[in-house]
């Protein structure tokens, strides 16, 4: 079998296999990956109905029908999520579900629900079926990326997600920002993918194995080398675009800014919690050897001091760039390459602290922007592309959205008691546990802390403009559909809900 | 007692309720918030006949939050926030009557001062850091709508700044606690354990870790030279939120530095100490003298709440029992009165002449218009000065008499402040009232204008009544406060016999 042939070629332990012991549990493999299956049925189930059935429907009923169909394939990928729950390493340790496999594959599906619903509020994609359809396949790749523990897995989960979301960057044919989005977005992914594999291959090279859990322990035996360094840059490149961190962040305003609404969101969302899983996976248990330290001033060479430049890099310039922004798609642009700098900083004190603070922050940061980029599609589809001063009055044109923009813009903000203050708050706490303010980590979570002050200000220009900037003459009305509307109240209700009790997920690390 | 964590979720309803209410029409929203308001005040003064003063704060509410970073969900009370918890009875009831004028957005303009409430309350019951400061970032956010959707003069470069400056604090108060909890291997942020953490730390590292916490909550006290958003702040924010942000949002700060940062770091208070007697003193002069050439009475008010507030900071810093208590009751005395002043100048005066230049308010020979506010003034004013009989004397008398303890230069110097107070109050409630142009006549434009309504008077005896009765039995507050000074955690920092 395919991954048993690489087992075979990769097996310079032979004695250390897990393989040889375990055998090859294809039933195990096959109740691991329901959810994946689920959803790609789903997938193939919305093409089917829309070709046979719906061919001569209007595109809003055929949207309504596909998303219709996607959303119960997704529900049914989240049972069968639940129900395997944290069983462990699967096929041999291909895929592990382990507390934040399983916990990311959840979150990872509630994300495309709330994209689905907000779908519902923006303006209908033309091709509708195919449109469902591609969400469910990036959806499948975010999924199988959340609890790939092997390079190769790894890498076709990435691709299958990321091919994914270029199309859907591109969907809108009648907007050239659109194209221009899904070209940017495609060419750099691209390249980042390039370097991704080339790191692999040199990984593969260096140690023989594509298991993680077997590089792991030949590089315990091995030491640092010269090659390993290539390696570990090359890696790094990768999660830098995928994270949006500074240098790597070049795409993120454009694609923000082009993609339709719910192309963004997931690509905001989806796409950045599964990325950080994934690296966190790849750094922390599989070159964790070569993790150095920043603990203290004298910087232990390795990842950690190259991620924590990355980190700051990224605060610094999502945070001060975001305060010139007049686009709000462009805002959340920046911001999102602000919390990339925080996100990158939970990465690292991943050895520490463990998985917990860095997922609770990138979930609960996701559902924010995913609700933030609904609300977006929404406005876009009365007024067109939309500034953050077209938001004028949104307070009295339609309050129950303008409440859940607050909710979610102080939610990014890290205002207490919202979900966003306490992802903050244990990232930067376990970060200054490293070593307090003695060493890089601690530096970054005081700056970022800081720096919060800062992002206060480009926040708040934004509710400003919803609650106390007057309504323009004559609004266009704002019709939301009712699906969009439950959809954003119950993302709202859950930041809400989990900044009360963060323990809910934090507790389940 | 049971009953005070109510107080929090009471207030949280009656933002909701309130809200809904105002869908329908203001007068109910008006209600729903008096009731809200009121109801909260009374659980307080229930609780507060039946307390009987500790050293340690007794516990209300105490359940596991978030374990995995030892946050509690812990409320309790003592003598200190029993004072400050009576006083954010009293001045959410009286803001909400003096905004009783509110017609524009009613319903959200009590749902966001409901919210602001809810989170004072939360501060003065939390006895764990983390939900501390989750309930001190809550009453921000509302303070920001309140001032730039109904404020006036200036409203949003105020309402930002005020923001700002409050959320660049509490960034301050975050930085340093997250490092003392971090390195100190304290395993929870009950302030007791944080402190028993903290004290193991160096010198130097207190040091630098009482100045992160206690600046951070000094620029929501108005402490020089922090307090530039209090002015702006304060003039630009309605009636009912000046009221607020003076009576109990600046307490809000000074609470933070006396129940958080000086317990937790005895060795930074030790260093700091001259210093921030000093910036205290120079903050009670200099606010002085700027209110003393204000051409905007309420400018007047906001700069006076600056030089009052700078008191608070100076007992704080003297750090005995005596000047600590005086500064406590210091707070409850200049929430009553600062409330009462902006009262007059903001609802009385200024919604009916729309106009709070001095040049122009001198014209006007408003005593003869508008007697009841020209009464209320002149003892709000009285009151400002610390005049005896009124809160304000027993408290500054006694934070002057504990800052000689501790240093006669700086009682010296803080006494010239109660001079400047005299000189600046005397002249803004002669140019606001009695200016006079002499002639009997009153201008036709001004005689209509509208009679001080029943919310309004309500209001104000409420607020002369709270100053009159602290003001002779001082001792009914000093009674609680001076025993919760004994507490174990305040042993290293306040030093000195009882007073």
């Amino acid at each position: 079998m395919f991954f048993g042939l690489f087992h075979g070629i990769a097996s310079p332990l032979a004695g250390s296999q897990p393989l040889a012991a375990a055998g090859l549990d294809y039933a195990g493999l096959g109740r691991a990956l329901l959810p994946e299956a689920a959803l790609a049925a789903g997938a193939l189930a919305v093409l089917a109905v829309d070709i046979a059935l719906l061919r001569a429907a209007g595109t809003a009923l055929r949207f309504r029908a596909a998303a219709a169909i996607a959303a119960v394939a997704v529900v049914a990928a989240l049972a069968f999520c639940l129900q395997t729950g944290s069983s462990g390493e699967v096929f041999g340790g291909v895929l592990v579900l382990d507390s934040l496999g399983t916990a990311a594959r959840a979150a990872l599906l509630c994300l495309t629900l709330v994209v689905l619903g907000v779908s519902a509020g923006a303006a209908v994609p033309r091709r509708p079926a195919e449109y469902c359809a591609i969400i469910l396949f990036a959806t499948a790749g975010f999924t199988l990326m959340a609890a790939a523990q092997q390079l190769l897995l790894a890498f076709l989960a990435l691709e299958l997600a990321s091919l994914s979301l270029y199309v859907l960057a591109g969907f809108d044919l009648s907007r050239p920002e659109s194209a221009e989005a899904a070209m940017k977005y495609f060419l750099l992914g691209a390249i980042s993918s390039a370097f991704l594999l080339f790191g692999f291959s040199l990984i593969y090279g260096l140690t023989g194995t594509i298991d993680l859990t077997q590089i792991a322990i030949v590089l315990a035996r091995q030491g640092p080398s010269p090659l390993l360094t290539v390696a570990l840059v090359m890696v790094l490149v990768a999660f830098g675009f995928k994270a949006a961190a500074a240098p790597f962040h070049l795409w993120a305003p454009d694609v923000y800014e082009g993609a339709p609404a719910p192309s963004a969101a997931l690509i905001a969302s989806g796409s950045k919690l599964a990325g950080l899983v994934l690296f966190t996976r790849l750094l922390w248990p599989g070159l964790g050897e070569a993790a150095g330290d920043v603990s203290s001033a004298h910087f232990g060479a390795g990842w950690l001091p190259v991620l924590a430049i990355l980190s700051g890099a990224s605060l610094l310039l999502g945070n001060l760039a975001a305060l010139v922004q007049t686009s709000l798609r462009r805002l959340l642009a920046y911001s999102a390459i602000a919390h990339a700098g925080a996100l990158l900083l939970g990465v690292i004190v991943v050895g520490s602290s463990g998985p917990g603070p860095v997922f609770y922050y990138a979930a609960t940061y996701a559902l924010a922007t995913a609700g933030a980029f609904g609300i977006v599609g929404i406005l876009e589809r009365t007024g067109g592309s939309l500034q953050i001063a077209g938001l004028a009055g949104l307070s009295r044109r339609s309050p129950p959205l303008a409440g859940c923009l607050l909710v979610f813009i102080l939610s990014l903000a890290g205002v207490p008691p919202l979900a966003g203050f306490f992802g903050k708050f244990a990232v930067f706490a376990a970060a200054l546990k490293l070593g307090g303010v003695a060493g890089p980590a601690g530096w970054l979570a005081v700056a970022a802390i800081l720096l919060s002050a800062v992002a206060l200000y480009y926040y708040l220009i934004v509710v400003k403009q919803a609650f106390v900037a007057p309504a323009p003459a004559n609004p266009a009305p704002i019709t939301v559909s009712p699906v969009a509307a439950a959809t954003l109240v119950v993302a709202a209700a859950a930041i809400i809900v989990l900044g009360v009790f963060p323990s809910l997920l934090l507790g389940l690390f | 007692m049971r009953l005070l964590p109510w107080t929090i979720y009471l207030s949280l309803a009656g933002a909701m309720l309130s809200l809904a209410a105002g869908r329908r029409s203001a007068a109910a929203a008006r209600w729903v918030a008096l009731g809200t308001a009121a109801a909260a005040w009374g659980l307080v003064l229930a609780a507060a006949t039946g307390f009987s003063p500790s050293a340690l704060p007794q516990t209300l509410v105490d359940l596991d939050w978030i374990p995995s970073m030892g946050g509690r969900y812990h409320l309790a009370a003592d003598g200190i926030s029993m004072t400050l918890l009576v006083l954010t009875g009293l001045a959410a009831t009286a803001g909400i009557l003096f905004s009783w004028n509110i017609g524009e957005r009613t319903g959200e303009f009590f749902a966001f001062y409901l919210t602001l409430i809810a989170g004072v309350y939360g501060v003065f019951l939390s006895a764990d850091a983390l939900l501390f400061f989750v309930f001190y970032e809550l009453a921000i956010v509302p303070k920001y709508f309140l001032i730039a959707i109904w404020g006036s003069t200036n409203r949003e470069y105020g309402a930002m700044k005020l923001a700002l400056y409050s959320f660049a604090g509490s960034a301050l108060v975050l930085a340093g606690l997250l490092w003392a909890y971090a390195t100190g291997g304290a395993h929870s942020f009950a302030l007791a354990d944080l402190a028993s953490a903290a004290a193991r730390f160096p010198a130097g590292q207190q040091v630098a870790m009482f100045a992160l916490v206690f600046f951070g909550f000094a620029v929501l006290a108005g402490l020089f030279p922090f307090h530039t958003w209090a002015p702006t702040g304060h003039v630009a924010a309605p009636t009912g939120a000046s009221m607020l942000l003076a009576g109990v949002v600046m307490k809000l700060g000074a609470y933070g530095c006396l129940r958080v940062a000086m317990p937790l770091f005895p060795a930074g208070l030790a260093f700091w100490q001259p210093a921030i007697a000093w910036l205290a003193i120079i903050g009670i002069l200099y606010a002085g003298l700027v209110a003393l050439v204000q051409d905007d009475c309420k400018f007047v008010i906001g700069y006076s709440s600056v030089s009052h507030m700078g008191f608070v900071m100076l007992g704080l810093a003297a750090a005995n029992p005596r000047a600590v208590a005086g500064a406590v009751l210091q707070m409850f005395s200049h929430g009553v009165i600062a409330g009462l002043l902006f009262a007059v100048v903001g609802r009385m005066v200024y919604d009916r002449t729309h106009t709070r230049r001095l040049g122009d308010l001198r014209l006007l020979a408003l005593y003869r218009l508008l007697p009841f506010a020209a009464t209320v003034f002149v003892i709000a004013g009285l009151a400002s000065m610390g005049f005896p009989g009124f809160s304000g004397f027993p408290a500054e008398l006694s934070i002057l008499m504990g800052a000689w303890q501790a240093s006669p230069l700086w009682a010296a110097a803080a006494a010239l402040g109660v001079l400047i107070a005299a000189a600046f109050t005397l002249r803004v409630v002669q140019l606001t009232f009695f200016g006079g142009s002499g002639s009997r006549e009153t201008p036709a434009a001004s005689a209509a204008l509208p009679p001080i309504s029943w919310p309004e008077r309500t209001g104000a005896l409420l607020l002369i009544g709270a100053a009159v009765v602290i003001g002779l039995k001082p001792d009914l507050l000093l009674n609680w406060i001076v025993p919760s000074l004994q507490s174990p955690l305040f042993k290293a920092v306040i030093k000195g016999g009882a007073p």
